[in-house]
């Protein structure tokens, strides 16, 4: 099965964290990412810029509406994510706790609605 | 009914439970389906408990009910009585299962199905439910009278764990050897929880709450059987025996509530205690200790009374001494202080409730106000005690046992 790692972090305390820990941090990233490649789990993933960065897109009425700014304000934002190949939920929860997020933040495991199954459940 | 057919009908419905459990295990096993496989019994298993206390359980009870799914499914087709799912199982029937029963026994997976039932990432709360429903094949009405809440609220929260189990792909699989511990414990304690709900119907009034208990032994008994190496699966085993020897003891001629170290032990079930007690000792030859194990001896400890008239109450404080280090809770503390009192006193037991006294948690607990109306009455501490009984009688649900302590507080009063 297909999972999607999402990443959320509180990105006032990361911008704010002593560069010593930012650094650590990277490798801890640099290390898991390499060690999903090698274990043939992985199937993506990347860093996301700040929610500063976000553009919010919404069509109404023909028009094109763009706000700056994420689509909701919340206490941690989404701030990466990594797309895996595990064989069970219990494969997967093992590589979501391997993740560095899931010792300073929060990390959701969501199954990839494949499209095959998507097409049969309906 | 008589007593008789009464008893052959418990046998066929014990029977049908445990074919209609395996046969939903091997298939969810193999699809991760389990409404998909409860589908493709449904029928069949509904047949099985309407014919089998009339006729006696067929030779082949799992190929009885295999051929009479795979018959079924040309009306279900027609009527669409199952769901898509449930037609693809039946295939997997006709297939494959009916294929492996003519030459030897299907392999049970229903320990495997336990641990998706009571995987971590289904909410703890609706574990021992499912388990009743996927591998005893209890309807939602009946899991949700035993659990006190609504048939419908029951029937969505089954439904959702369900899904989940399929769509998080949550394994059916018994852990490996380094996660088994924890993982073990969940479905030890969605076993207890359904033995506790049906054991707190004392007086057995309630026909749902009293089969909950035998369900839950039940249970205990195959998980005992498929891990006998696991002395903590033996330990709850153990601990169910003890306390349902004591079922009829628990209750006096008048039906008034009798505690424990008051029972009259010649009505103490002296087989179901021996066969507590050899569980018990053989788990501890394992060298592992637990917490099922320790209130599985803690009840041997009272259950010693029988062989030496007494109740060793330092042992039991020992015990819970035990306990309290490896699984703290309100509950197990209130345990040991009531030991404490009759090991050193009252004096001594009540400082140990008052310890305590700041958890939130026992605001609306019953047994820690009854334990502390029940010392400061040792003491002569009446208005307190009075005070503390009307909290633990406001709280108790059981009659039997509200009568109990409303005659403690009359006594007072005088």
């Amino acid at each position: 099965m297909r999972y999607m790692i999402l990443i959320y972090a509180d990105e006032a305390a990361m911008a704010n964290a002593p560069a010593e820990a930012t650094y650590q941090m990277s490798a801890a990233y640099g290390a898991y990412t390499e060690a999903l490649k090698k274990s043939g789990a992985w199937l993506a993933g990347d860093r996301l810029r700040p929610s500063q960065a976000t553009t919010s897109v919404r069509v109404a009425g023909g028009k094109t509406n763009v706000l700056d700014g994420p689509y909701a304000d919340t206490k941690e934002q989404l701030a990466g994510f990594y797309m895996i190949e595990a064989a069970d939920a219990d494969a997967a929860i093992a590589w979501a706790a391997r993740c560095p997020a899931a010792s300073a933040g929060t990390v959701e495991l969501r199954p990839i609605w494949e499209l095959t199954e998507y097409l049969s459940e309906k | 009914m008589d007593s008789r057919s009464e008893i052959a009908r418990a046998a066929a419905e014990a029977a049908a439970r445990q074919s209609y459990g395996k046969l939903v295990a091997w298939l969810a096993a193999r699809t991760r389906d389990v409404t998909g496989a409860e589908d493709a019994l449904a029928d069949a298993f509904a047949a099985a408990l309407e014919r089998w206390p009339r006729t006696g359980v067929p030779e082949k009870p799992e190929a009885w009910l295999l051929a009479v799914a795979r018959r079924r499914r040309v009306d279900a087709v027609r009527r669409r009585l199952t769901s898509q799912a449930g037609r693809e199982h039946l295939k997997l029937i006709a297939e494959e299962a009916e294929a492996r029963m003519t030459d030897e026994d299907l392999p049970d997976e229903r320990l495997r199905l336990m641990f998706a039932c009571a995987h971590p990432a289904i909410e703890s709360s609706v574990r021992s439910p499912l388990i009743l429903q996927t591998v005893l094949g209890f309807d939602a009405a009946t899991i949700a009278s035993a659990f006190l809440v609504s048939p419908a609220t029951m029937g969505q929260r089954l439904v959702r764990a369900k899904t989940r189990i399929r769509e998080t792909g949550i394994p059916f699989r018994v852990p490996e050897r380094a996660e088994l511990g924890e993982r073990l414990d969940a479905v030890l304690e969605a076993i207890y929880a359904a033995f506790a709900e049906g054991w707190s119907d004392p007086a057995g009034t309630e026909t749902r709450r009293r089969n909950l208990a035998t369900e839950g032994i039940w249970l205990g008994r195959l998980v005992a059987s498929l891990l006998p190496e696991e002395p903590e699966a033996l330990g709850l085993l153990s601990l169910m025996l003890f306390a349902e020897a004591r079922r009829t003891a628990r209750r006096d001629a008048a039906g008034d509530y009798v505690p424990l170290a008051e029972q009259d032990y010649t009505l103490w079930d002296r087989a179901l205690v021996d066969e507590a007690e050899a569980l018990l000792g053989h788990a501890a030859t394992m060298g592992v200790i637990g917490r099922y194990q320790l209130e599985a001896a803690v009840q041997s400890a009272h259950a010693a009374r029988r062989l030496t008239g007494r109740t060793d109450w330092v042992a039991i404080r020992e015990l819970y001494d035990a306990l309290l280090s490896i699984a703290g809770s309100p509950v197990v503390a209130i345990n040991r202080a009531v030991a404490i009192a009759e090991a050193e006193g009252a004096v001594a037991g009540l400082a140990a409730l008052y310890v305590l006294g700041d958890d939130k948690r026992l605001d609306d607990y019953q047994p820690y106000w009854a334990a502390r109306a029940g010392l400061l009455a040792r003491l002569g501490q009446v208005p307190h005690a009075i005070e503390a009984y009307d909290r633990a009688i406001g709280l108790e649900r059981d009659p039997a046992v509200r009568r109990f302590l409303q005659g403690k507080r009359a006594v007072l009063r005088n």
